[in-house]
Order: structure tokens, then sequence, then C-alpha cells
């Protein structure tokens, strides 16, 4: 039991805690908080796999990002204090039953492969070489993949400013 | 034990089915988007780990994971500009509440 090992199973637990946390607690406040810290333990796992640009990302974009979005919307929708209704058993019954039941047949799954490493030559995932592959326009590189994303998150913007937006009574016309 | 693909592999599962669970159970828009976000990550997770554990030569895993959070991120900030205009038109955003197109 070395020091990687403890550190790969405390993240583990704060992955899987928080995450279950933040989709049982009835306070949706704590729930955007847990599913912050859900963030970061799998940034933390990023991190211990030894892919530090994704770790990066991954901080930046979600914990970042889309949390802190997340939890203006809160404050937005939701009146403070205030708890979510309670959910019926037989509900949460029958979606603990499924997620078992799907959690269960894929670990059999896992259980029974072998996998197999295909070959013993390592392409580092340093930033010179994310680079080198991202923008380029060869074989296997993802310069068209890339603009077409770009065009994706610009639609993205339009379509949110769009959306959001006031809708103007029609007397001024 | 030694920490490999597997037990990442467990990790990944288990967090996509407490995502599910979530989804599942959760009546109110925010918090099916916080499921969602928990299940795009786990699949995030397991990307990285096939790429690193098992194809280490290329970094294709890593451009799927990085175009994943890409569009999470869209679809993030699309879902939270429909669930603001349709809290400012019914004053809830409990799918149980907002029907009108059901019958």
């Amino acid at each position: 039991m070395n020091g990687s090992t403890i550190i790969f199973y405390m993240l583990a637990a704060l992955i899987l805690g928080s995450g279950f946390l933040s989709v049982t607690t009835r306070q949706i406040f704590r729930a955007a908080i847990f599913l912050l810290f859900s963030l970061i333990g799998v940034a933390g796992m990023y991190f211990w796999m030894d892919y530090e640009f994704i770790a990066a990302v991954q901080i930046v974009v979600y914990v970042g990002g889309i949390t802190v979005l997340i939890i203006f919307s809160i404050f937005l929708t939701q009146q403070a204090g205030e708890k979510l209704p309670e959910q019926s058993m037989s509900r949460m019954l029958f979606a603990a039953l499924a997620a078992f039941c799907g959690f269960a047949l894929i670990l059999l799954q896992i259980a029974k492969h072998t996998f197999t490493n295909s070959t013993t030559t390592i392409t580092a995932p340093t930033v010179e070489n994310i680079g080198n592959e991202m923008l380029g326009v060869n074989k296997g590189g993802m310069a068209l993949p890339f603009e077409v994303v770009s065009v994706l998150l610009l639609a993205a913007l339009v379509g949110c400013i769009v959306i959001a937006l006031r809708q103007k009574t029609q007397q001024t016309n | 034990m030694n920490p490999g693909l597997t037990h990442i592999l467990f990790i990944s599962i288990a967090l996509f089915f407490i995502g599910v669970f979530g989804f599942f159970t959760r009546r109110n828009l925010i918090t099916m988007l916080m499921s969602i976000e928990l299940i795009l990550n786990s699949v995030n997770l397991n990307f990285i780990a096939f790429n690193k554990y098992v194809w280490p030569d290329k970094l294709t895993g890593l451009f799927f994971t990085i175009f994943v959070i890409v569009i999470a991120a869209a679809e993030a900030a699309v879902a939270i500009a429909i669930i603001i205009n349709l809290y400012r038109n019914y004053q809830t955003i409990d799918v149980e509440k907002v029907e009108e197109l059901k019958y």
C-alpha cells in the first residue's frame, strides 16, 4: 500500500461519496456544492493518471464554469432555504433497482473481459503533442472536428442569448 | 491491490449509475441537469482510462474527452437558458407542473 494507492482510494471515495450526496440531498444548493466536489475529485483522478492538460481543462470548464452557471440559475429560480419536495418511496425504490441492475450487468461484463495493452510505445499527453495533433490536417489530425465544434459553440452562444431574451410585448408595432 | 484499469472503470460505472439514479428520481430541472453532468463526467473518465491503459500510443481518447467537455458546456448553457425562460413563464421548474403540451 504505497502513497499512490492511498490517494487513488481517497479520490474514489470523494468522487462517489459526494456524487451520491449530490443526487440524494434535498437542499438544491447543497446538491450543487456536492457536485462541485465530485467534479474536483474527477479532476484529481486525471492528475493521478498524469493527464495534466485534461485535469486543468476539467477544473477551468466544469468547476469554474458550469458549476457557477448552475449556482447562478439556482439563485434565479429557487426560493432560498426551501427544500425540494419529498420523493415517493416507490419511485426511489424502482430507480435504485434499475440503476443497480445496470450497474451489476456492466460490472459482470467487465469482470469477464480481460483488457490487454495493445502496444508498448507511449505518446505522452503533453501540451505539445496535443496541440500538434489537434490542429493537424494530416491523417489522424483533429482540425476539422475542432472547427465544427467552434461553430457549435458559436451557435450555442447565439441560441442562449435568443432564448433567454425577454420577449417584447406586441404594443411596439 | 494496485489500482489499474478495472478500478477506474468501476468508479466510472458507479458514477454513471449514480447519475442515472438522480435522473430517475429528481423532478427539478436543475438537479436533473446536475445528474447529466455526473453522467458525462463518468464517460470522460472512461475515455481517459482506456486511452492510458489500452492505447497509450494514441491521443484519441483525450480528444474525445475534450470534445465531450466542449459539448457539455454548450448543452449546460442552452439548458439553463431554457430553464430560466421556463421559470419566467410558469414560475416553477418542476417537470410535473410544466405540462402544457402533455394533453
